[in-house]
């Protein structure tokens, strides 16, 4: 073999080598942790949450800065995505040990975390922050430690479409079950293809059983467990599904129910295709935007007749939490009472519209704007409920009962027998 | 007269004397699993290491999400094939993949003879290739947020038709629009490869058909679809692996309701993981759908042979 055919073929011996340890290389590079901490002390700790794409362009960094204004050394790396990824990152970043720093939370998703070890007790970290935690309007606990905050509430009150209700010959709109099923029906028998009332009942995103289904039951001062297990079977959530359930049976509910998401739903409602629904404070905007001859107003989801008590009233939080492995707990527990601080969390529940986690915070919408201040008052006037924060799959137990629903709704089954069936089921999962 | 070479020796190897065979040897196997390292290395890391992760994970209870996982032996196969709900997905899926790919190739096959005959102008059957072959480039989101669009009760079919049907919402008939959705959105990539096996028919065969005086149908039955028969096996295997498999397009249209009637095998096992988080399970179906689906696989690999 000559010394030139040797070279070549040493030099693709080398070459096949190289290839081989640089792609090992690479995929060592590819891992590491969620947090650095760089020369001089200086550390950045990751933020994952689905806020930012969801508040004005670049409201939420500027905010951040001024965060890492006041902390000099803290560095904030916003993870941001939609909600749906935001989940599913920190479900596998929970189960590889790489959630980062400070997450993100949902009330749903809270137990399971806490079950896994994956997020920190917040009180001593917030305490070595020097935050009082008496100025929070809620902690979300599991076994007595608290592991979420929720940093701003969006309610869920029920919303009318005013010139519908007066087509309608309805002049108010109703504070009790009997007259909304009476003004769903008036507004269904309406010329045109308007319904009564819409209800969302998609498996893939089951939320209305949250929103619209196990609301008619809190608004009643009603309960869904009892002593901290499921009890689906009681009075409360049986009186609340018959009353659904007799508007299925009288038509007043718009078509799509059972592939119906919250999106949809605001969709129908916007477009005048639907008199009533309940929905979430923060599309206030949208709707305005998406339809500005909309007039519709906002007032408390109706109760029983016979109900006099204060009334529940769904809500949905963004929470926040410190990841269990991170290496910068304090930079972290800074990040959150920075956030639930009374002048930050005022900024940012005016950004959300949404309404504060601390308790001396008041958002700016609340004087400007009179639909606001209307579900203002509602939220002061009743309790914050929702009974899903916390327990163990929350999603899949809404689907659970959703698909039972909709068993009854298709007259597979009666509505009680749908309601222990999903006990049956709900007790599997405690 | 032939001529002999001498090669000259080389200096270097007078000096340091031959290498052993046994190095040469070693040296060319080195070399050619260095070439082989990149693919080997994606492979292992891409495939081996899931694979035999998602087994081990099949055997073992609380995995991923709880740090005392333990040896459950078949227990989570046994939860798996006793539950019912894993059985009405399985029936859904065959019902789902059977149809489309059987409607897919009825349909595929009769827009390539269109769009092959001779009637057709070269521009026209550009222009018409271009407009069958759309509904291929779109993304399942895509493909499913404009098919909820037209279908819902106010939608533009409804409207069309002057119907109030729930297309995707009744339980009737839901598992039914999924199916055509799918149709819809995989028949292109069956009529563009019976297209290039069209294309490719000889034309003297057909010619000496029509001499021994075979009609059009007689023609297709004997000359056309024999000569596409190779393609036709390869496609129907992998579409029947591809739609068994399909995910997007059923959650983001319906979830798998209403009810139960659109659950797949990958809703199920979507479900299991990001659901209940009872990844152990999830694993245990996505073990049944790799067994069913090598079943598939192991058709092709063979169908493949059989050709080469």
């Amino acid at each position: 073999m000559s010394t030139h055919r040797r070279t070549r073929s040493r030099a693709r011996l080398l070459t096949g080598i190289a290839t081989a340890a640089s792609i090992i290389a690479l995929t060592a590079c590819g891992s590491g942790g969620s947090a650095s901490e760089e020369a001089g002390g200086d550390v950045t700790i990751e933020f994952a949450q689905w806020w930012e794409p969801e508040l004005p362009d670049g409201e939420f960094r500027s905010l951040i800065d001024t965060f890492e204004e006041e902390n000099p050394g803290i560095t904030v790396d916003l993870v941001s995505g939609p909600y749906a990824s935001t989940k599913e990152q920190l479900f596998a970043g929970a189960a590889s040990g790489t959630m980062p720093d400070v997450v993100g939370l949902d009330g749903a998703w809270v137990s399971d975390f806490a079950e896994q070890g994956v997020i920190a007790d917040l009180t001593p970290l917030l305490e070595d922050a020097g935050f009082d935690d008496s100025q929070l309007v809620s902690q979300v606990k599991v076994d007595d430690s608290t592991y979420m905050v929720p940093v701003v509430n969006f309610v869920y009150p029920m919303f009318t479409n005013d010139d519908l209700l007066s087509q309608a010959g309805v002049s108010a709109p109703p504070e009790t079950r009997t007259e909304f099923s009476d003004a769903a029906k008036s507004i269904s028998d309406l010329d045109g293809d308007a319904s009564g009332w819409v209800l969302p009942l998609s498996l893939e995103a089951p939320n209305g059983v949250q929103n619209d289904v196990m609301s008619w039951a809190w608004a009643s001062g009603g309960t869904m467990l009892k002593d901290g297990q499921p009890d689906l079977t009681n009075d409360d959530v049986t009186s609340a599904v018959d009353f659904i359930g007799g508007m299925w049976d009288d038509g007043v509910i718009a078509p799509g129910s059972f592939t119906m998401k919250e999106q949809d739903k605001v969709e129908e409602f916007t477009n005048g295709r639907v008199g009533m629904m309940i929905d979430s404070l923060a599309h206030i905007n949208l709707i305005r935007e998406t339809n500005p001859d909309l007039k519709f107003s906002i007032s408390a989801v109706p109760a029983a007749d016979d109900y006099t008590g204060e009334r529940g009233i769904p809500y949905a939080s963004w929470g926040i939490g410190v990841a269990e492995n991170s290496e910068n707990k304090d930079a972290a527990a800074k990040l959150v009472s920075f956030l639930m601080s009374e002048d930050t969390n005022s900024e940012l529940s005016t950004m959300a519209n949404a309404f504060p986690g601390n308790t001396g915070s008041v958002p700016e919408f609340v004087e400007d704007d009179e639909l606001f201040k209307t579900a203002f008052d509602i939220y002061q006037a009743g309790y914050p409920a929702n009974e899903f924060v916390g327990l163990p799959v929350a999603e899949e137990l809404m689907r659970q009962l959703g698909a039972q629903l909709q068993s009854a709704f298709d007259g597979q089954q009666s509505l009680s027998e749908a309601l222990e069936k999903a006990q049956t089921e709900w007790e599997g999962e405690f | 007269m032939s001529l002999r070479t001498v090669t000259p020796p080389d200096p270097q190897t007078l000096l340091q004397g031959a290498p052993p065979r046994k190095r040469r040897q070693l040296r060319r196997a080195g070399e050619s699993y260095g070439f082989l390292a990149p693919t080997l290395i994606l492979l292992f890391v891409l495939m081996i290491v899931p694979i035999v992760m998602v087994i081990g994970y099949s055997f073992q209870d609380n995995v991923i999400l709880k740090s005392s996982s333990e040896f459950a032996g078949a227990d989570n196969y046994v939860t798996v094939l006793t539950d019912p709900a894993f059985w009405k997905a399985t029936g859904n899926t065959v019902f789902f993949s059977t149809v489309s790919v059987a409607v897919h190739l009825v349909l595929g096959l009769t827009f390539a003879m269109l769009l092959n005959s001779p009637l057709i102008s070269v521009t026209s059957r550009a222009i018409f290739r271009a407009l069958y072959v759309l509904p291929w480039l779109f993304t399942a989101a895509v493909i499913a947020v404009l098919w909820r669009m037209l279908l819902s009760p106010n939608g533009i079919v409804n409207f069309l038709l002057n119907t109030d049907v729930e297309w995707l919402a009744d339980p009737q008939l839901a598992l039914g629009t999924a199916t055509f959705i799918n149709i819809w959105a995989g028949y292109p990539f069956f009529m563009v490869s019976l297209l290039a096996g069209l294309q490719g028919i000889p034309q003297d065969l057909h010619e000496a058909a029509s001499i021994d005086g075979a009609s059009q149908v007689q023609r297709f039955w004997n000359v056309t679809i024999p000569q596409l028969r190779p393609i036709i096996i390869s496609l129907l295997l992998l579409d029947l692996i591809w739609t068994s498999q399909q995910f997007a397009l059923i959650w983001l249209t319906t979830g798998g309701g209403p009810i139960d009637v659109t659950e797949m095998l990958s809703t199920y096992t979507y479900k299991l993981a990001f659901a209940n988080y009872d990844f152990s399970l999830a694993a245990t179906a996505a073990v049944l759908i790799l067994l069913m689906s090598l079943v598939l696989a192991v058709l092709y690999v063979r169908h493949q042979k059989a050709r080469d």
